[in-house]
């Protein structure tokens, strides 16, 4: 696709949605033998095949890559930071350390019958641990009412959450696998349940993230800037750091830490077109559940029957496709 | 002369009972005499040790090696990556064994502690290891030790029903989903005990598979080592897997996972777990 063609948001949203609907169609020929379009094939085990594994994986895999690109972008919005990315305020490492002690716990536990554990399971573990982190973070930064201060809060607790979860690792090597397996990102065993949960919040955290997009373009204009055309910063910043939370939260924990969607699908936005917050929001989105899906499915592709990590393939075309943007522009 | 002839004879008992052997990394390593004090820094080669006959030599072990019961009583020395090196000197071992990976080799032959590098990952490399450790250790019946162990995988094949053998197998180590290939350790006890994996060696020992895969290959039989393994019931898709539907899914305790993934002289055992679970005498939880 051609970057320079479009200038204008619309045409780049038709663009992505249709980018978006052959990768769902090659979310579905794609499986563990490569590409195998099944529906070509009667038979009541493919079909169940492409309805109970692969279009789930797709759509979730599309749901969670967008929720990722649209908390980047509110991030960068909020933090005015280009280097801002939805993994900020600790959430990230508060979920691997959340899935590190529900595994250690799993471990300690006899396998069969632990109730409430098995309850939780892994997504409701990270989920818990992201919004714990980021409750943390929100904490030692005493509210929302200091950017920098927030910033900084956030990066400490990343650092301390990263570290017991990784000293939690050493302690117990047995979960080292899972745990590489979380934090290398996974879209293998998304169902339909997941794509439920993941669909219902990133419909809500859109909408309410576009009900705000007025302060964050005035927030672009820094916040004294800001505050004297009239917007309230205290509660603006409680509700898009909660939309963030959500979402990223929501994210990681059904497909584990995807690296760099949230921090890339803002800035391809804006290589392509220089939107409003308005039109920015839903365009990262769009971008990054392309990102994702792209990734997912040449995970299952390249290696098959194998995968690969499909965080490693997200930060590989998303990095790539970055770089690419910038060395083409004249600076 | 009766001096000069002592010494002389000295000179040959010692020279019989040097050792030389050349370990994982081809390095020679020189024993002037079989090792007295010895750390070993691998469950497997624990077991080995303890089998061949050496378990009294054992000063100090690493954390993992929690078996024959006589190791779990010795010094704990650290893991894969954070082997005590203070400790392991301090015991003043006259041979090291550690795993072709661990990175306190470089440390401690710095140090001048003798170490060896020996790490079996597969049945053949099991065997090898299992005569140098009884060249090693000066362990006559080293030989006569392996033919049983041998045997028993013989005889934990031959017990499984015919009906049963060519039975479809996925082997799960970790809910990657990471299974244990037709070239792991595990896939070659699986394939002498008569079950037929459904993960091709080609795939490297323990790769990370599409979990679609592991659907359509539809397997009669799931074989889980890993206790934090995610409930099947919870995977998309699985509830249609044979082995599911039936109930034909052994979880492994951890203390018969440990049989399982250690390539050691508790082969027979892990054999004999597989038959149970294969024969449906292990008891089976479906999650």
């Amino acid at each position: 696709m051609t970057v320079s063609a479009v200038r204008s948001p619309a045409p780049l949203a038709l663009m992505l949605l249709g980018v978006t609907a052959l990768l769902c169609a090659g979310g579905v020929a794609v499986g563990s033998l490569g590409w195998e379009p099944l529906w070509s094939r009667a038979g009541d085990a493919s079909a169940a095949i492409l309805w109970d594994i692969r279009l789930p994986r797709t759509l979730g895999a599309w749901f969670a890559g967008a929720l990722l690109g649209l908390a980047g972008a509110v991030a960068q919005g909020l933090f005015r930071n280009p280097l801002a990315d939805p993994y900020l305020l600790g959430s990230a490492t508060g979920a691997a350390l959340g899935v590190a002690v529900l595994l250690v716990l799993i471990g300690v536990a006899p396998a069969a019958g632990s109730g409430w554990i098995e309850g939780l399971g892994l997504t409701g573990a990270a989920f818990a641990g992201a919004v714990a982190a980021v409750l943390v973070t929100l904490g030692l930064a005493k509210g929302v009412q200091h950017t920098l201060r927030l910033l900084l809060a956030g990066v400490v607790v990343g650092m301390v959450f990263g570290a017991l979860a990784a000293l939690v690792m050493f302690w117990v090597p047995d979960i080292m696998r899972a745990m590489q397996a979380f934090l290398l990102g996974t879209t293998g065993f998304l169902g339909w349940a997941s794509v439920g949960l993941l669909a219902t919040l990133f419909a809500i955290s859109l909408a309410v993230a576009v009900a705000f997009s007025r302060a964050l373009d005035a927030l672009a204009l820094g916040e004294t800037t800001a505050a004297s055309l009239g917007i309230a910063l205290g509660p603006v910043r409680v509700v898009l750091i909660g939309v963030m939370a959500l979402a990223t939260g929501a994210a990681v924990a059904q497909v584990g830490l995807v690296a760099f969607i949230g921090l890339v699908a803002p800035h391809l936005v804006r290589a392509a077109v220089k939107p409003t917050h308005r039109w920015l929001l839903p365009l990262a989105a769009l971008t990054g559940g392309v990102l994702l899906l792209a990734a997912d499915v040449l995970a299952r592709w390249l290696l098959a029957p194998q995968e690969l990590p499909v965080g490693v393939l997200t930060a590989v075309l998303g990095g790539g496709y970055l770089l690419w943007l910038m060395h083409r522009r004249p600076s | 002369m009766i001096k000069w002839l002592c010494l002389l004879l000295c000179a040959f008992a010692l020279q019989a009972a040097a050792v030389q052997v050349v370990d994982d990394r081809g390095v020679a390593v020189d024993l002037p005499q079989p090792p007295r004090r010895i750390v070993s820094m691998l469950p497997s080669l624990t077991e080995l040790v303890c089998e061949l006959g050496g378990c009294e030599r054992l000063v100090g072990v690493d954390n993992y090696s929690n078996w024959p019961p006589a190791a779990q009583k010795l010094p704990r020395l650290g893991g894969l990556e954070d082997a005590n090196i203070e400790m392991i000197v301090a015991l003043k071992p006259d041979l090291v064994l550690l795993a072709y990976s661990s990175r306190a080799m470089a440390r401690l032959e710095s140090l001048g502690v003798k170490a060896m590098a020996l790490e079996p990952k597969t049945i053949a490399d099991l065997r090898r290891v299992w005569e140098q450790m009884g060249h090693v250790l000066g362990a006559s019946d080293a030989q006569r030790l392996w033919d049983r162990v041998d045997a028993g995988v013989t005889a934990a094949a031959r017990s499984l029903p015919v009906s049963l053998r060519g039975t479809t197998v996925y082997f799960e180590v970790n809910s990657g989903p990471y299974a244990a290939s037709e070239g792991s350790f595990i896939g070659e006890l699986l394939a002498r005990v008569g079950g037929a994996n459904i993960v091709p060696g080609n795939l490297g020992p323990f790769p990370k598979l599409n979990p679609e895969f592991v659907v359509r290959a539809d397997p009669q039989v799931i074989m889980i080592s890993d206790r934090n393994s995610q409930a099947l019931k919870d995977r998309p898709g699985w509830d249609r897997i044979r082995a599911v539907r039936t109930g034909r899914v052994c979880m492994f305790t951890p203390e018969q996972g440990d049989v399982l993934v250690r390539p050691g002289p508790r082969m027979a055992q892990a054999a004999r777990l597989m038959v149970d679970c294969l024969t449906g005498r292990l008891k089976e939880t479906a999650r």
